[in-house]
């Protein structure tokens, strides 16, 4: 049955990959600005959050195969921070980094969420739809955070 | 009644009494200051008062009056001139404030400017200081050290209840048939409330008492006394312990499942999160005998009444908010709140915390206002007579924390403060007085006494204290007193009020018309202005005047028409200010703080409903390791208040505790090779203390000291700074750390 869905192998590679690079990231914000103590450790949480899904992940990973070698061209596939930026302005662009890389990996839950139900995998659904759930508690968190952060920069530096 | 005069004085050489009430810590108790020759000589508990009963505890019979007549009072403005603080006037102080107010708004704007102030003020002066900050600047950075000691019990009862506001009663204690008491060694914190406990534990018919507490502290030995439960856990710990109280009133059927369907909202999904908190895994976690946490589950899920209290080994602890919480689901579970007996009392540290809360000077609004609902702000726009858009009101208040790290920036260029010293008080010591002395930023600080944190100011303004001025306050379960102005301030000290209502002259702040903003000026007018500002809120006023107050001996808010004797227990219907239009918060995930949406509120249709909300135990921030391997925790000692700027100066409090220490398990000293009254030193990351050894029965792994003291034994050189995610209280109590002998 692997053979014929190419597309969801894509899918579940896109969500694991996406949640790597999240995970990822979100430690590099983290520990880049560590004088926030509240990032440093919510950060911290939060990349666990997405490493849990991807270790659930791994079994259905084995079972549908990962990239179905399909020839279809990568547009927005986001990579890893590669480092945090400096002071209060770079902290407001990597949380805006950081929420443009979380709605990656929720609208893959997504596509994925609406895959498992119709192949009727109670497994990946299961595991798909709490991974949906725990990226809009990082992306509410991430948009609190924003809301917090940025008045003080915009307006004082 | 309990009666202190100083030394030489006896009852026929008082002039006078005044009316008041003990500002030593949060139980408020009305007391009658002495007077003689204009000096205040001592205090006398009130009989009649519905708090104490006469009664008064060695901090307040002791600590109240000293300080008052030290030689060490500040009498005089003070500036710095050439890296010295040297003497001035009042004019040239306030003018030296204001000019450099005036151009911080000017360069940067509003946002430049921060107020930190304390649990120690009256009402009166929290609700001006609210109107200048946040119509008059327009800053969202004002917070107190109420955010280091109550902020949980306020967040606690938001998530839970959809506001602050205490539900219980002191009154429970003599009705309750069952005392959980989770991290609230109340014997060294109320020591009159204590008092008020053991009536029961030693009269006829005692409740049974459950202590959550790592130390066998004389609440803990009252639990053994009683046939309840002593449960010394782990530092870091709490959630995992609450989870399976809940887990266990599920699981044995002990749920009052009418009163939860009808008054509750979300109990599925709390099953589902403790599903896994079996007593076996709790006592893993916790290190507990689970039968023990069996017997406990049992004691709250069939006795007919229980009162819970919480305090600073939740609030100061991890996942804080998210613990007490879990205490507010267990009464939500058996529907005992609101009755005789069946209290919660999510208790305060400091005796005017509460006021600070609900007049808006910390990181809420004015009248439990939600900053996230448009008709609130509008509300308080109309007022004081603003622009709405001049009350801060973007993004949550900023927190005590976040203040000092803009101050710490630079981006906050004036940071005043005042009754406080968070040079000592604050986590990681070293960094705050850095942030206090460097020269990015402006200090102000307002005191009765040139502190640790005074010391490092650009301008020191003398304070007026506790019976050199008049004010209301209100307790931990909402009790208001009027507490009268018995003496005259030394020297040109002035009160906090008259400070800054100076200030806001100096300034001409206005409103939208052109018109003072600030047009009250006695205490009493603006007592009269925010009882206006609390009318249909939680925290109703409305029935309350100095008239009142004078007349009777302590009363519960809200005061209203239809209550004008007070309310002694809220939510005696099983309704909660829970709605989305009326609520002061619409809630947090408690494990990251991100804030729930009003959409997201009103889509869970409350109506009036308590929200059950629960959530996963995780280890603590910091846990030991190879270099640090004990568990570090502080706390207070009965004898002292905060940093001791008061209490210090009492002669009998001061020999009673006159040095920090440090306390071990017996099997933990011998392991190290100490002994009891060897000189130690304790270590973490952050930092290292030194003071004499004490040994105390507690749970192994376990180092506390307490946090009172400033200089070699300073408990907080060695905390970390970080915080719950939805309280914003920093965690004094999850540090790692080793002891060794000092060199």
């Amino acid at each position: 049955m692997t053979a014929l869905m190419p597309h969801l192998a894509t899918y579940v590679a896109l969500a694991d990959h996406s949640e790597q690079a999240l995970a990822e990231s979100l430690r590099t914000v983290g520990v880049g600005h560590a004088r926030h103590a509240d990032l440093f450790h919510i950060c911290g949480d939060l990349a666990a959050l997405s490493e849990a899904h991807r270790s659930r992940l791994a079994p259905v990973v084995q079972r549908y195969g990962e990239d179905g070698d399909v020839e279809e061209p990568e547009r927005l596939r986001g990579d890893a921070l590669p480092q945090a930026r400096r002071g209060e302005i770079g902290l407001l662009r990597d949380l805006q980094d950081l929420y443009l890389m979380a709605t990656l990996v929720k609208t893959s839950w997504l596509v994925i969420v609406q895959g498992a139900q119709a192949l009727r995998d109670h497994e990946l659904l299961d595991i798909a739809s709490s991974s949906q759930a725990d990226t809009a508690r990082q992306l509410a968190w991430l948009t609190t955070r924003i809301k917090a952060a940025a008045p003080q920069v915009l307006v004082v530096g | 009644v309990d009666q202190y005069l100083e030394e030489g004085v006896t009852d026929g050489d008082v002039d006078h009494w005044v009316k008041s009430a003990c500002v030593l810590c949060s139980n408020g108790c009305g007391c009658d200051i002495a007077v003689k020759a204009g000096r205040m000589v001592g205090v006398r508990g009130r009989e009649e008062d519905r708090v104490n009963r006469g009664r008064l505890g060695p901090k307040g019979l002791y600590g109240s009056t000293p300080w008052s007549h030290s030689p060490d009072r500040l009498t005089r403005p003070l500036v710095r001139e050439g890296g010295a603080l040297v003497e001035t006037d009042w004019d040239t102080a306030i003018g030296r404030v204001a000019a450099e107010s005036r151009r911080l708004l000017e360069e940067k704007g509003p946002l430049s400017h921060g107020f930190y102030t304390s649990g120690q003020l009256f009402l009166e002066e929290y609700y001006a200081l609210a109107v200048i900050g946040k119509a008059g600047i327009g800053t969202p950075h004002m917070d107190g050290n109420t955010r280091l000691c109550t902020a949980t019990a306020a967040a606690s009862l938001k998530e839970s209840f959809g506001a602050d506001g205490q539900p219980g009663s002191y009154d429970d204690v003599e009705h309750t048939d069952a005392l959980f008491l989770f991290g609230h060694n109340v014997a060294e914190t109320q020591t009159v409330l204590w008092r008020r406990m053991l009536d029961r534990i030693e009269g006829a018919d005692p409740p049974v008492v459950v202590c959550i507490d790592p130390r066998r502290t004389e609440v803990a030995e009252a639990a053994t006394r009683t046939g309840g439960v002593h449960l010394p856990i782990r530092i870091g710990t709490n959630l995992a312990l609450v989870n399976a109280l809940a887990h266990e009133l599920f699981e044995h059927g002990w749920v009052d499942d009418a009163w939860v369907d009808a008054h509750t909202l979300g109990r599925s999904e709390l099953e589902q999160k403790v599903a896994a908190y079996t007593p076996e895994r709790a006592g893993e976690i916790c290190g507990v005998d689970p039968d023990e946490i069996r017997r406990a589950a049992r004691i709250f899920g069939e006795t007919e009444r229980v009162l819970s209290t919480v305090l600073q080994g939740f609030y100061q602890s991890h996942q804080a908010t998210a613990a007490s919480v879990g205490v507010n689901n267990l009464h939500l579970l058996r529907g005992m709140i609101g009755k005789p007996g069946c209290g919660l009392l999510q208790m305060n540290g400091q005796p005017t915390a509460q006021n600070n809360r609900e007049c808006g000077a910390d990181g809420d609004l004015p009248g439990f206002r939600n900053w996230n609902n448009q008709e609130h702000i509008k509300q308080l726009a109309s007022l004081w007579n603003v622009d709405p858009l001049t009350i801060p009101h973007w993004a949550e208040p900023t927190h005590a924390m976040q203040i000092f790290s803009y101050a710490e920036s630079g981006t906050i260029g004036l940071l005043w403060i005042s009754a406080t010293n968070p040079a000592v008080s604050m986590p990681e010591s070293m960094r705050i007085r850095k942030i206090l002395g460097g020269d990015q930023c402006f200090v102000v600080v307002q005191d009765l006494f040139l502190t640790e944190t005074t010391q490092l100011a650009d301008v020191v303004l003398p304070a007026a204290g506790w019976g050199e001025k008049t004010g209301c306050f209100t307790n931990a379960d909402r009790t208001v007193h009027l507490s009268e102005r018995a003496v005259d301030p030394p020297g040109e000290a002035r009160s906090d009020l008259d400070i800054w209502v100076a200030y806001a002259d100096a300034m001409g702040f206005t409103d939208r018309d052109g018109a003072p903003l600030v047009k009250w000026r006695t205490s009493e007018e603006w007592f009269g202005a925010w009882r206006e500002a609390s009318a249909g809120r939680p925290c109703d006023y409305t029935g309350l005047s100095y008239d009142r107050l004078r007349g009777c001996e302590g009363i519960q808010w809200p005061v209203t028409e239809e209550s004008p004797d007070g309310t002694s227990r809220l939510y005696t219907d099983g309704r909660f200010p829970s709605d989305s239009d009326y609520c002061e918060s619409y809630g947090h995930d408690l494990m990251t703080g991100a804030a729930v949406t009003e959409e997201e509120h009103r889509a869970e249709q409350l109506a009036g409903r308590a929200f059950l909300k629960g959530e996963e135990w995780t280890p603590p921030h910091e846990t030991p390791s190879a270099d640090f391997p004990l568990r570090f925790t502080n706390g207070r000692t009965v004898h002292h208040f905060h940093t001791r700027t008061k209490t210090g100066r009492s002669r009998r409090l001061e020999e009673a505790a006159p040095a920090p220490w440090v306390e071990l398990a017996p099997s933990d000293a011998e392991a190290l090779g100490l002994h009891e009254g060897e000189q130690v030193q304790v270590s973490s990351a952050r930092g290292s203390a030194q003071a004499t050894l004490r040994l105390r029965e507690m749970e192994p792994g376990t180092v506390f000291m307490p946090f009172h003291y400033a200089g070699r034994g300073q408990a907080n050189l060695l905390t970390m700074t970080i915080w719950d995610p939805v309280s914003k209280q920093p965690v004094f109590k999850t540090s790692a750390c080793r002891v060794e002998r000092a060199e």
